[in-house]
């Protein structure tokens, strides 16, 4: 936060920045962690301060031009102030026209440097990741820069802290949008199109994104996550995410098992899943435990929120592509405790 | 000023020439028509560039629509030599001329026809395929609406309605048409000709 | 009255309201009392305020609409709608704000005052005036008959594809509004013609082109404007329709189509749009405002040279709408060069109002504040515009409620705020009556508060990330304060607009009596009765200053306007046409009667658009033949409109 702090003189703003900053909240982009934002929101602050600035300026002309006191003119015979003439008055639209341009024009050449600050990273990206957005979730892929391997995860992306990450962006259905608001500004993604965004993230911590274009009735609720990590806590987090799945070994995992290869499985895959559950219309869960939410960020995932979930999604996603699930209570449990094994 | 409240001397009374409110309109509705064809043109234009090569499936030949569009440039021509001849209250000339651009019109909608009905494809085979369909299908549907108003006007010279004295419709009317004309030059050339060039520069 | 004389010189005389001749003209322009002639007629009067109540009531239903979503946002994951109700909800009221209230409001206003402003007895186009509001009226009903299907669309007011295409939006509300818009767009596009040829033909002689008033210029411009747009939103909704109905592949990236060719097509239309439903209504400030101000606006020259240049480069901006689509920089910088660019001149008449405002004397009516208040929520909505042009700030900004903040600013404050004024302006002109000015004020306090404290939050709400078109939103993202306020101040706005509505019901039935002049204004319309008579002017007035009311007492033009000695254009309905730049006479225009085929030619339209939804064809064919055979009724040359000289049929 050293940057934006640098914009506001310490000592009497400083204690008003850290309780703005709270009031910021997850999604706000105020204050910002990365340089594909941090240019952006400088200039964010500077035209908002130009912008109250001129509405507090021209509000004061209104006020001031409307309740002025001028000499008295006496009303004439039907009772209105006689008109006066077509006199004087052009000065104000030259001068407030010439100082308008002149901000705007500064305005102009501060954005577009600006623009050439965010658009691309200024260094080569260690690392691409391939996000495809379907209706209501994200589809997240890494891909080895040695080994074609691929490991799979869903609307939770870890990203090593301090390095430029470069973002593929494609949509398997209709146009979503892309966007971390505390580490850059939102790409809109578009079927039949591949699109490019890039993160990166000057701070450890996680950050929340949610979807930015309207796509239908769950839109409101597609979140994502990215996790900012470390180097070796990153590189730790990538080498487990890319095993494979156990073999579960408790009982009810087992039956649980059983459950989702019948249920399940044509939606979603488990990496390494003995009975070679590949679905693709879902996400991947090979490491659902790993991740800190489910259904896009609509729920924190623990044990109550999984059967909620499992049982029932479209009680709590409407229209959401699982359907209701319409299992019996112990078939329920069992296929949970499977999930839970997950990690 | 004096001037100003009147004396303007003996005025027309009526739709006379290019002051009848009817030509100003015709020229707003060629106006917006045009920016109709323009967009189509865009959507041409903006789908081949997206699409990165292989936009045009196969060379357009030019047998039919070649002929076809000095048909309907001739077709001009004729409307002029009518409307330039009821101005001088000529209005056998006017009725001949109708007649023969309606003719030659139908010929031109015809034709059209049977290049649509050549085709290998139809609109729903792939983009290029709707944008070429409902470009000329929209340029078709102004032709037939052009030959329905030649027919009126025909209908109005033979009973004697216009003269060298009042003949704005067939002012208004012939303005249409040539606006037809030109929009097909313009949808012609996108579509028939482009090819050829680009396919020239790789 | 002779129906087959071709030339005339037009005879002088002086006359008055009261007059015999008077007497005679009521006769020869009035509309018959009753169904057939409320059915037929083509007065612009009478349409104009069709317009004007049929688009408040489109407002208040839009409204409703609003105040329903506002419920359910109210508070963090409510349940008050499901989220296809609230989809239904946002797209029907962001259609029915920007199409069946915005732009028609404007019209209504147009269309009563313009011949009233440029001396003239009628439109250039009666019948078709009269038509293009039977469509508009047409297309409200077909887009809200969807509702009672339960068929509403449910896409966005926007909808992008492929969102709206059939594979993810089978219902057949998107087809209904494919289909709808069309149909209003020809509404749109033949009142655009009528305003252009009128303002081109019918200004009263010596009222050259810099003699206009300022509204004028604004229904000008909105109206070329318009004709080069609006055939971008039909194509794009007739494609949408085609890709729906018969597979084209306009939209559908798997076989050639692109989902941005939509956007673009939308944007091009839609960026000129929104300047076609603010330029009017900025000049219903630029001409209400000087009579307050009890001087003449200041520098009206740049004013309506800016209102131009808006325009113009409001068809170079539309690209700022997708900002985020992933285009590459270059044509980014571009579009956000001239979407900053095009501030300066609507700084150009902000401070040609604070200007005049300044060196005039206020009257403090209910008018004048919504004039004044207006200029602050324009600056708000500008300078909110202002940081959306600049790219990178853009793509944290756009698709947040920081854009629904700047949307609602503008169209509210420079559309509905102005609106109101202009019936403050010229209600007594159109009813007779005088709005009551106590329950004024008050309209005028709790709206501004009220449209203040709902809106003014959704900056907050969007520069801490609440994206926009969320039927709820998660608590603890410090959204849900806001939320509260903005529900409750647009309740608060809500009630603001029903005591607008109890002042006209109050007023009309107990309002002061009006006379021709009220507030003693300086323009035309003001010269004629209250309301005026069908025939506008006994006598067709001649021009020479912008100011014919009041130039005698502020000194400008040497000789005068003449306003009871005039041409008296009697054979029938008649009136002048004058030459575009100078106001010079050049032919007496020949006016129909009113009559059924405006709303014929609408049945028959309405019949076509709904066999095309259905997929009847005969129907549909029927229905071509019928409004063939209408228009050929109703461009029949006719010797009573001078259309002919002579010869079988008269």
């Amino acid at each position: 936060m050293s940057r934006s702090r640098a914009l506001l003189p310490a000592g009497l703003w400083l204690p008003a920045a850290a309780a703005l900053a709270q009031v910021d909240g997850p999604m706000g982009y105020l204050f910002t962690h990365g340089p594909a934002a941090d240019p952006a929101t400088r200039l964010n602050w500077g035209l908002m301060a130009i912008s109250v600035a001129v509405t507090v300026i021209i509000a004061a002309l209104v006020l001031y031009a409307s309740l002025r006191r001028r000499p008295p003119l006496p009303p004439a015979d039907n009772g209105w102030p006689p008109p006066q003439p077509d006199t004087g008055g052009a000065s104000w639209i030259y001068i407030g026209t010439a100082i308008s341009t002149v901000v705007l024009l500064g305005s102009t050449i501060w954005t577009i440097l600006t623009l050439s600050a965010v658009a691309a990273p200024h260094r080569e990206p260690s690392l691409t990741l391939e996000v495809t957005a379907h209706q209501w979730w994200w589809e997240v892929r890494y891909r080895g820069s040695r080994k074609p391997d691929v490991m799979i995860t869903a609307n939770e992306i870890h990203i090593p802290v301090g390095e430029p990450v470069h973002i593929r962006l494609e949509s398997d259905d209709v146009i979503h949008s892309f966007w971390v608001p505390k580490l850059g500004g939102k790409t809109d993604v578009i079927p039949g199109q591949t699109n490019f965004a890039w993160l990166q993230a000057d701070q450890r911590g996680t950050y929340r994104g949610q979807c930015a274009e309207f796509c239908g009735s769950q839109h409101a609720h597609m979140a994502l996550y990215v996790v900012a990590q470390d180097p070796p806590a990153f590189n730790a987090w990538l080498e487990a995410q890319k095993a494979e799945a156990g073999t579960p070994q408790a009982p009810q995992a087992v039956s649980g098992h059983e459950v989702f290869v019948s249920h399940c499985s044509v939606c979603h895959t488990v990496r390494g899943d003995s009975a070679g559950a590949a679905g693709r219309l879902g996400p991947d869960l090979t490491h659902l435990m790993s991740r800190s939410t489910i259904a896009a960020g609509r729920l924190p995932n623990n044990t109550g929120s999984l059967h909620g979930w499992v049982a029932n999604a479209q009680a709590i996603k409407p229209g959401t592509r699982m359907p209701r699930m319409d299992l019996s209570p112990e078939d329920l449990h069992a296929v949970v405790s499977y999930l839970e094994t997950l990690k | 000023m004096a001037e100003l409240v009147g004396r303007p001397g003996p005025l027309p009374v009526g739709s006379k020439g290019h002051s009848a409110s009817g030509w100003w309109g015709m020229w707003l509705t060629i106006l917006t028509e045009a920016s109709l064809f323009a967009y189509l043109l865009f959507s041409y234009a903006y789908l081949g560039m997206q699409s990165h090569g292989g936009w045009v499936p196969e060379l357009p030949r030019l047998r039919i629509a070649l002929p076809n569009t000095v048909l309907l440039v001739a077709s001009s021509l004729v409307l002029y030599w009518g409307e330039s001849g009821i101005k001088k209250g000529k209005k056998g000339r006017l009725v001949a001329a109708l007649i023969l651009t309606l003719l030659m019109g139908a010929v031109f909608a015809g034709l059209q026809g049977l290049e649509w009905h050549n085709k290998t494809y139809g609109p729903s085979a792939d983009a290029y395929a709707s944008t070429y369909f409902i470009t000329t299908g929209f340029h078709l549907a102004h032709v037939l609406g052009g030959l329905l108003m030649l027919a009126a006007l025909l209908l109005w010279a033979a009973m004697g309605k216009f003269d060298a004295r009042r003949h704005a419709a067939v002012s208004i009317g012939a303005l249409y048409w040539h606006f037809v004309d030109a929009v097909w030059l313009a949808v012609f050339t996108t579509f028939y000709i482009t090819p050829y060039l680009v396919s020239r520069h790789g | 009255m002779t129906t087959t004389e071709l030339t005339r010189e037009p005879e002088i005389v002086t006359a008055s309201y009261d007059s015999p001749t008077a007497a005679r003209l009521e006769k020869i322009w009035k509309t018959d009392p009753g169904l057939i002639g409320w059915l037929t007629s083509v007065d612009h009067k009478e349409v104009g305020k069709r317009y004007l109540v049929t688009a408040f009531a489109f407002l208040i239903i839009g409204g409703i609409e609003a105040l329903i979503m506002r419920l359910q946002l109210a508070r963090p994951e409510q349940h008050l709608l499901s989220p296809d109700q609230y989809n239904h909800l946002f797209t029907m009221h962001g259609l029915t704000m920007i199409f069946l209230y915005a732009l028609p409001i404007l019209s209504g206003f147009s269309n009563f005052l313009f011949p009233l402003l440029l001396g003239s007895r009628d439109m250039a186009f009666p019948r078709l005036n009269a038509f293009s509001y039977w469509v508009y009226l047409a297309s409200g009903i077909f887009l809200y008959l969807a509702l009672m299907h339960d068929r509403t669309p449910d896409a966005g007011w926007f909808n992008y594809t492929p969102y709206s295409l059939r594979q993810y939006d089978p219902g057949q509300g998107m087809d209904i509004y494919a289909l709808g818009m069309v149909l209003l767009g020809i509404s749109t596009t033949v009142g655009s013609v009528n305003f252009v040829v009128t303002l081109l033909q019918m200004k009263a002689p010596g009222m050259s082109i810099n003699r206009i008033p300022v509204i004028i210029w604004g229904t000008l411009t909105a109206s070329v404007g318009n004709l080069f747009a609006v055939p971008a939103v039909s194509l794009a909704f007739f494609m949408l329709w085609t890709d729906r109905n018969f597979s084209t592949h306009f939209f559908d990236a798997a076989h050639g189509g692109h989902p941005l060719l939509w956007q673009h097509l939308f944007w091009m239309f839609g960026h000129p749009w929104v300047y076609a439903i603010v330029l009017p209504a900025m000049g219903i400030v630029s001409d209400g405002l000087p009579i307050f101000c009890r001087r003449p606006l200041v520098g009206y020259t740049l004013v309506a040279l800016s209102t131009v240049l808006t325009m113009f480069i409001g068809f170079g901006v539309w690209v700022h709408h997708m900002f985020a689509t992933g285009l590459p920089p270059q044509s980014l910088s571009f579009f956000g060069a001239s979407s900053i660019v095009i501030v300066i001149p609507s700084g150009v008449a902000v401070f040609a109002w604070i200007a005049t405002i300044f060196t005039g004397r206020p009257v403090y009516t209910t008018a004048f504040l919504f004039f004044a208040g207006f200029i602050f929520l324009f600056t708000l909505g500008g300078v909110s515009g202002f940081m959306t042009a600049a790219v990178p700030v853009d793509w944290q900004l756009t698709d947040t409620y920081f854009v629904v903040a700047h949307l609602h600013y503008v169209l509210l404050g420079i559309n509905f705020f102005p609106v109101i004024a202009g019936f403050y302006v010229w209600f007594p002109k159109f009813t007779g009556r005088m709005m009551n000015e106590r329950l004024g004020k008050w309209n005028f306090w709790v709206m501004f508060i009220g449209f203040n404290l709902g809106f003014f939050p959704m900056h907050w709400l969007g520069l801490t990330g609440m994206p926009r078109r969320v039927y709820t939103y998660p608590s603890g993202m410090g959204w849900d304060l806001p939320n509260m306020i903005t529900s409750i101040g647009s309740f608060l706005f809500a009630i603001g607009i029903l005591l607008f509505l109890i002042n006209v019901v109050i007023s009309l039935r107990r309002g002061a009596r009006a006379g021709p002049n009220p507030w003693d204004g300086p323009t035309l319309e003001w010269s004629t009765p209250s309301p005026p008579p069908s025939f506008n002017f006994v006598v067709i007035p001649s021009i020479a200053t912008r100011h014919p009311l009041w130039e005698q007492r502020i000194g400008e033009g040497e000789g005068g306007s003449r306003l009871q000695q005039g041409m008296l254009l009697d054979h029938g309905k008649q009136t002048i046409s004058t030459s575009a730049l100078n106001g010079e006479p050049q032919a007496i225009l020949r006016m129909p009667e009113d009559s059924w085929s405006p709303l014929l030619m609408t049945l028959a339209l309405a019949a076509l658009f709904t066999g095309m939804l259905y997929h009847w064809w005969w129907f549909t064919l029927a229905a071509v033949v019928a409004s063939i055979i209408v228009t050929i009724a109703w461009l029949w040359p006719r010797a009573s409109l001078g259309q002919t000289a002579g010869g079988h049929h008269g």
